[in-house]
């Protein structure tokens, strides 16, 4: 699992890349009432918008870790959204993107140092 | 994921150790360090709906407004009264004993410069006293505009070194009955002064969650020990400011910035029933003008409640469409936990104010279909009088 700045997860899963926000990230959130997920066949950039998580207070963008093309996207999350905090790392993920350009992943952090990085704010 | 960080110095409340033991998260909030969440939003939210909540909304404006001269003589709450009445449209005058009325600060254009509540005193020897609250952002200016119109004739007391705590929820009066009996003889918009277990507390059934309950301005030296009684009943949760708002825009209410600013007249707001038919008829406070024209024709727009269709909440500021026109904008918007289902607040040109009006919520650049529905979003539990 790789993390970035910004709070998303990377796993690869084969050659498809699983994304979701970190347990941080969704406990900082506080309930999780509504996600909003791009299309499958999307093309996100890494580190633009590529995603909406709305907690009870308010709305935040969610970015694409890495670039690539949309696969697949969690459609539980639009009747469940809590999810998110029950699962943040595990079946609250958001989207499956297969990535552009397999180099990306190797400039993200992984969970030591993602962890360190949280243990600073 | 983006997070929005302020950084300006903020004023601790009095009570900020009792809260900082127990809250998850603080944040600034009208230039004070406020407890924004303890046991999350919804679980707090729920809880004041079906217990009792208890809110320090010590960063609020509470005052006191008195004669120099002549208090507790015949006539004396009327030139109270007086004074409040040039800035406010409300009928003071006619309060009875230790009743609160709702009102408005209105601007010479009848814009709202803020909203307020404002008592009559019970004790005899108080007659010419008027006990106030005004929002925490706004404090400043109308605490000057106060004692501007009070002049030579009366003095503000400031009472915000006090600690002013709300217990809000449908258990709240079996708390207070257990604690102070005489509380089981109020009803809602009714202020008392007493003691409760060796704390000055001056008692106001009264609350901003749509809920029965109670609003208490404490005694600083005593307030400590009092909210530690308060929490210790079974019943009592402290809550954060998160699930104020969310409570408050469940009931409909009015929040200062949002459903209400200096543009917005109170008959924009919805808030005609707030200004009394003696004071239309003297029409003699700030902004009669429009406000009397507005009464009898149509104001340029409404406030209105406006439920999403779909779960994507509708923020401040998400623009309102019909027909592909921009028809009115939302002031305010999240999730309500208690119809688990996004909910907003907005103002709307009046041909499209009516119950059952369908219209388009602009979030993030997509039409998301919406309807105009009748405020409050969830029934008022008020103690009213029988």
């Amino acid at each position: 699992m790789k993390y970035t700045e910004e709070h998303e997860w990377v796993r690869m899963d084969g050659d498809v890349a699983v994304v979701g926000i970190s347990a941080y990230a969704a406990e900082q959130l506080g309930d999780v009432v509504y996600v909003e997920l791009p299309a499958i066949g999307a093309k996100v950039v890494k580190g633009k918008d590529m995603a909406v998580v709305e907690s009870a207070k308010a709305a935040s963008d969610v970015y694409a870790p890495i670039s690539g093309e949309i696969v697949a996207v969690n459609d539980a999350l639009g009747s469940a959204p809590e999810t998110v905090n029950a699962g943040a790392e595990a079946g609250g993920w958001f989207v499956k993107i297969k990535p552009s350009n397999a180099g990306e992943m190797d400039a993200l952090m992984d969970a030591g140092a993602y962890k360190t990085f949280v243990e600073g704010l | 994921m983006a997070q929005a960080e302020a950084s300006e110095p903020l004023k601790p409340l009095l009570l900020d150790a009792l809260w900082r033991a127990r809250a998850k998260k603080f944040g600034g909030f009208a230039g004070y360090d406020m407890p924004l969440e303890f046991e999350g939003l919804i679980p707090e939210h729920n809880w004041t709906r079906t217990n009792a909540g208890l809110f320090d909304v010590s960063h609020m404006g509470p005052c006191f407004l008195s004669l120099n001269e002549g208090m507790g003589q015949p006539g004396a709450h009327e030139r109270v009264s007086a004074i409040i009445e040039t800035l406010v449209p409300a009928d003071i005058a006619a309060l009875e004993l230790g009743q609160v009325r709702y009102s408005q600060i209105l601007n010479a254009e009848g814009g709202v410069l803020d909203d307020l509540m404002i008592a009559r005193a019970v004790a005899p020897e108080r007659a010419g006293m008027l006990y106030i609250v005004v929002n925490a952002g706004c404090k400043e200016q109308d605490f000057a505009l106060i004692a501007k119109a009070a002049g030579s004739v009366a003095k503000l007391e400031r009472a915000d070194d006090q600690v002013l705590l709300a217990l809000q929820g449908p258990k709240a009066h079996e708390v207070m009955a257990r604690l102070a009996p005489e509380t089981a003889e109020m009803t809602f918009m009714t202020t008392r002064r007493m003691n409760i277990s060796g704390a000055r507390c001056l008692v106001a059934r009264s609350g901003y969650t749509g809920e029965d309950g109670f609003e208490i301005l404490v005694h600083p030296d005593e307030a400590k020990a009092f909210a530690e009684l308060l929490l210790a009943q079974p019943e009592v949760k402290p809550i954060g400011l998160g699930a104020r708002d969310s409570l408050r825009l469940e009931a409909g209410l009015c929040l200062y910035g949002h459903e209400l600013d200096e543009t917005i007249s109170p008959i924009e707001a919805g808030l005609a029933w707030s200004i009394q038919k003696s004071r239309r008829e003297a029409a003699n406070f700030p902004g009669a003008q429009r406000i009397l024209r507005e009464l009898k024709e149509k104001p340029a727009r409404k406030r209105v409640g406006i439920k999403p269709l779909e779960r994507a909440p509708a923020r401040e500021g998400v623009e309102i469409h019909a027909n592909g026109a921009k028809i009115g904008v939302v002031c305010s918007g999240g999730f309500s936990p208690t119809l688990n289902a996004p909910i907003s607040m907005g103002y709307v040109t009046p041909e499209f104010s009516k119950v059952g009006t369908r219209v388009d919520l602009i979030v993030r650049g997509q039409a998301r279909p919406a309807e105009i529905v009748s405020l409050p979003f969830v029934p008022h539990r008020y103690a009213r009088k029988p």
